[in-house]
């Protein structure tokens, strides 16, 4: 049956490309009328009119000035649909188009498809408290403010007007009868229904109502339908994906491939400039638009993930158009790491020893004072970040959360200690991402060994005491988000294999494992003693617990420990 | 922001078009083809010293990236620059011996050449070394980006600088004109970079790749910033504070996103690096005309006396525009 879907077409620029499609629904035998906008200079739009003088069923319908969100779209719809209602007596459907839409689809499919369905209207519509569409808050208010002004010039007056409104709490009347429902402009409604909208006795109390509602052409027959239809189908026929910002997404060259994986019959909107686009779906049907297997989840898929991207973006990422306020990162780092504090100081071969037991890259004292100490001895990282401590110190944070960045996929561990360059402590014990787990105390142990004049020793141990003590506050801190384990050292030569397991445990990957070796704790034994020394030089260590004198004695009596662990 | 502050860069921005203004004097047309351009082309703005052997093939890359006309301000070339850009149909050239320096970086003349031509158009400025690369740069011209920029409203396009470097030592490789620059230096670092934000222009300062690795590895501060802001719907009242780094009025430096999300950027393939570098380095050591004293090129100079391979372990090596999205260079955005 020819000539049972005609098509409305609203067409505002790259007319060439509208001729065209034009054509091409011409050419399947689909009555054609087409609005052009008021905007449109009269000799381009005489022009475009003479460039499609010979088709007989292509025809134009009276031209309003349509401004994106204003009455204009719509007055121009009714007044093109009339015309078609009335010039083509054998169309079943009509089908709204705009200029940048593309048929995906042969014609003639489209036309079988609306045959098969002579009573269905495909038209998006739904409530405004079901759908989470609206961009910008105004989604019951659409229908219930006043719009004067144009949201495009003048957005300035149109948001205070808003605020005006709803602060003296004004409210427009919803004419009795109708339930306000939105959904996409694009639509195929059948004859009856259209007719039925169009020559309603209450028309002009509708359209006066719509006139002023915001955004009309997304509400006005979606409303209606609702009132006439005996079949509606509640969703659009046009494939059109919408960004953050309920515009609508362009298709290039490039989604070639995922348009013809659509199972759409009309795509909007295509990039007036997008060659093979037009020339693969505007071609003869034999030809082109070979059927492959529909996937229209890919398109989905695609757009969803830009949206996600816009507006959530990568965790953990810092770059040239992302830099998030401070609480708005989404993750202040890219993913899970492990500090460790104290442990290389009481464990002679900790790093070896932690590399072994987890798949985790093990790095040294990553904010060590002359240098970067990486694993592996490396003095460049991945991402080619430098050993200076210079270059990190510059940026602590943008150091750690490049790191963190560089080697997504595989854990970091690194030692830290008083020792270190402390301007990382806040950005870590806040980062939910790290995991520190710090044996307080440890750090005597080096200067326990060392061979250094007990006066430098006092002086030393004093200043680190110090700012270990800070660094246990801020860990303490209400604000700290990270998995943060505490012990003394008293505490934790105890029993050491247990934390070290819990530890290893939440690094995991090879975990489920029990841990078969343990690392070497230094020699203590005379520490007790050496804090001792300490207190008797009025320095009173008291970061590492209760080390009695007398246990000390006993600690060492029991080496040498066990190296296996016995479950 | 107050009030006093907003009129304070209010006068700023008077004073750099003002300056633009007293500058143009400086500026003698060569040849002035901008009647040729059409309303909606998309202009690129260039100032150039003896680069003559760069232009064949950057001419090429932003013809094919679909750059409608090309306005070179040439500072007193003496390598046959001037001649051969005047030859070119869609290149209208400018000639100057004045004063790079007191130019602020050629800032001054081209701001006065976008003032007078680029008015409602996109404009893309950049240096003959820099190549720009945006999301789908490798299938959608560079039309369909700023088509899309303008249903966004969007006004402004970030593009930062990425230091591209060759393997092995700079003069290894002899750079021929007409050849892809990336042949040769096609390395870059993927992830050390330093973003600040300024909050006087509201724009980020970014330092890091190899320059700060290498030559300020103990004075990082001192690196060279690397935003940019290369690509604007330009008006008249817009005005260029210092390079491409940022823009009055503040609002166009907003280029970023601060609530988590990515707003689209693309990346600006920097390729400084060739063997033609260190002759440069030495000539503009001489000439002084260089930002902060030059101290950039005298770090050079220190450094590639003695070993110039920027090339580490960890360099990456370039391959297209997706591979910068994926290392976080660079974003789609919600372009899709």
């Amino acid at each position: 049956m020819t000539g049972s879907v005609g098509i409305v077409m609203l067409v505002h620029t790259a007319l060439a490309r509208a001729e065209q499609v034009a054509r091409h629904w011409a050419a399947a035998g689909c009555p054609v009328v087409i609005h052009v906008d008021k905007m449109v200079p009269r000799t381009t739009h005489d022009a475009f009119v003479a460039s499609l003088a010979d088709l007989p069923d292509v025809l134009f319908s009276r031209r309003y000035r349509c401004e994106w969100g204003t009455w204009g779209l719509v007055a121009a719809t009714q007044s093109a649909s009339e015309r078609m209602l009335a010039a083509f007596p054998a169309v079943r459907h009509v089908y709204l188009a705009s200029g940048s839409c593309l048929p995906l689809r042969p014609v003639q499919e489209l036309i079988d498809y609306l045959a098969a369905r002579p009573r269905t209207d495909f038209i998006e519509s739904a409530t405004t408290s079901d759908v989470p569409w609206t961009v910008g808050g105004l989604d019951e208010e659409r229908f219930t403010l006043r719009f004067p002004f144009s949201w495009r010039k003048n957005r300035y007056l149109f948001d205070r007007y808003v605020a005006l409104q709803r602060k003296v709490g004004f409210k427009r009347r919803i004419p009795h009868g109708i339930v306000p429902h939105m959904g996409s402009q694009w639509w195929c409604l059948t004859r009856q229904t259209l007719s039925a909208i169009l020559q309603d006795p209450e028309r002009s109390t509708y359209d006066r109502y719509f006139s002023k509602v915001w955004i009309p052409d997304e509400s006005y027959f979606q409303t209606l339908a609702r009132q006439y239809s005996t079949n509606i189908e509640s969703r659009s026929l046009t494939l059109s994906k919408f960004d953050f910002q309920g515009k609508p997404h362009i298709f290039y060259d490039d989604h070639l491939q995922l348009l013809r994986r659509s199972d759409c019959f009309v795509a909007r909107k295509i990039w007036p400039h997008a060659e093979r686009l037009f020339e693969a779906f505007l071609t003869d049907e034999a030809s082109a638009m070979k059927r492959t297997e529909p996937n229209p989840g890919k398109i989905d898929r695609i757009f969803a993930k830009a949206v996600e991207r816009r507006t959530r973006g990568r965790a953990g990422l810092y770059m040239q158009s992302r830099w998030p306020n401070q609480d708005w990162e989404n993750g202040v780092t890219s993913g899970p790491y492990s500090v460790f504090g104290g442990f290389s100081d009481l464990f002679e071969d900790f790093e070896d020893w932690l590399g072994r037991a987890t798949d985790a890259r093990v790095h040294g004292h990553l904010f060590g004072p002359k240098r970067v100490e990486y694993g592996g001895g490396q003095n460049v990282m991945n991402g080619a970040l430098s050993d200076s401590a210079a270059v990190r110190d510059y940026s602590p944070r943008a150091f750690l959360a490049n790191l963190i960045w560089n080697t997504r996929g595989e854990r970091q561990c690194f030692q830290f200690g008083p020792a270190d360059a402390q301007d990382i402590t806040w950005f870590i014990a806040k980062d939910p991402n790290a995991q520190i787990s710090v044996i307080s105390g440890a750090w005597a142990v080096p200067l326990f060994k060392s061979n250094r004049n007990f006066a430098d020793i006092r002086k030393e141990a004093a200043e680190l005491q110090k700012i270990e003590s800070e660094f246990l506050n801020t860990l303490r801190s209400p604000y700290a988000k990270a998995r943060i384990r505490i012990w003394t050292m008293a505490e934790f030569i105890e029993a050491p294999m247990e934390p070290l397991q819990s530890i290893i445990d939440e690094i995991g990957h090879r975990a489920l494992r029990r841990l078969a070796e343990a690392p070497k704790m230094a020699d203590l034994s005379g520490f007790g003693q050496f804090l001792q020394n300490l207190k008797n030089q009025g320095m009173h260590p008291h970061l590492m617990g209760d080390f009695s004198l007398e246990r000390d004695t006993s600690v060492p009596a029991k080496q040498p420990r066990k190296p296996y662990l016995v479950q | 922001m107050g009030f006093w502050r907003t009129y304070r860069l209010r006068l700023q921005r008077k004073r750099w078009l003002i300056r633009a203004f007293r500058k143009r004097r400086e500026l003698k047309a060569i040849v002035n083809r901008t009647a040729a351009i059409k309303p909606g082309d998309i202009l690129l703005f260039c100032t150039q010293r003896n680069e003559h052997v760069r232009h064949p093939y950057f001419l090429k890359y932003y013809r094919d990236m679909g750059v409608n006309h090309f306005l070179i301000v040439d500072n007193d070339s003496t390598d046959g620059s001037l001649d051969y850009l005047a030859d070119q149909p869609d290149v209208s050239v400018w000639h100057t011996k004045a004063s790079y320096k007191r130019s602020r970086f050629g800032v001054d003349w081209l701001n006065w050449l976008q003032r007078k031509y680029g008015h409602g158009h996109w404009t893309l400025v950049v240096d003959p070394d820099e190549f720009l690369i945006y999301p789908f740069s490798d299938t959608r011209p560079l039309r369909a980006l700023t088509d899309w920029l303008d249903a966004s409203s969007i006004k402004s396009f970030s593009a930062m600088l990425l230091d591209m470097y060759p393997k092995g030592r700079i003069d290894e490789q002899p750079y021929r004109a007409g050849q892809d620059p990336l042949e040769i230096a096609s390395w870059f670092d993927a992830g050390n970079y330093v973003i600040e934000r300024n909050t006087r222009y509201g724009n980020l300062w970014i330092q890091g790749g190899p320059r700060q690795r290498m030559f300020f590895a103990d004075a990082p501060e001192k690196a060279p910033a690397l935003n940019k802001i290369p690509l604007v719907k330009w008006d008249r009242k817009y005005t260029y504070v210092s390079s491409t780094h940022m823009l009055l009025p503040r609002g166009l430096n907003l280029v970023y996103d601060e609530w988590g999300g990515e707003k689209a950027s693309g990346v600006l393939l920097h390729t400084k690096f060739l063997d033609t570098f260190a002759i440069k380095a030495a000539e503009e050591l001489n000439r002084k005309q260089h930002y902060a004293a030059s101290v950039e090129y005298k770090a050079y100079a220190e450094s590639l006396k003695d070993n110039p391979d920027l090339w580490c372990k960890w360099s990456e090596k370039y391959i297209n525009w997706r591979q910068l999205e994926i290392l976080g260079l660079m974003s789609k955005g919600n372009w899709a």
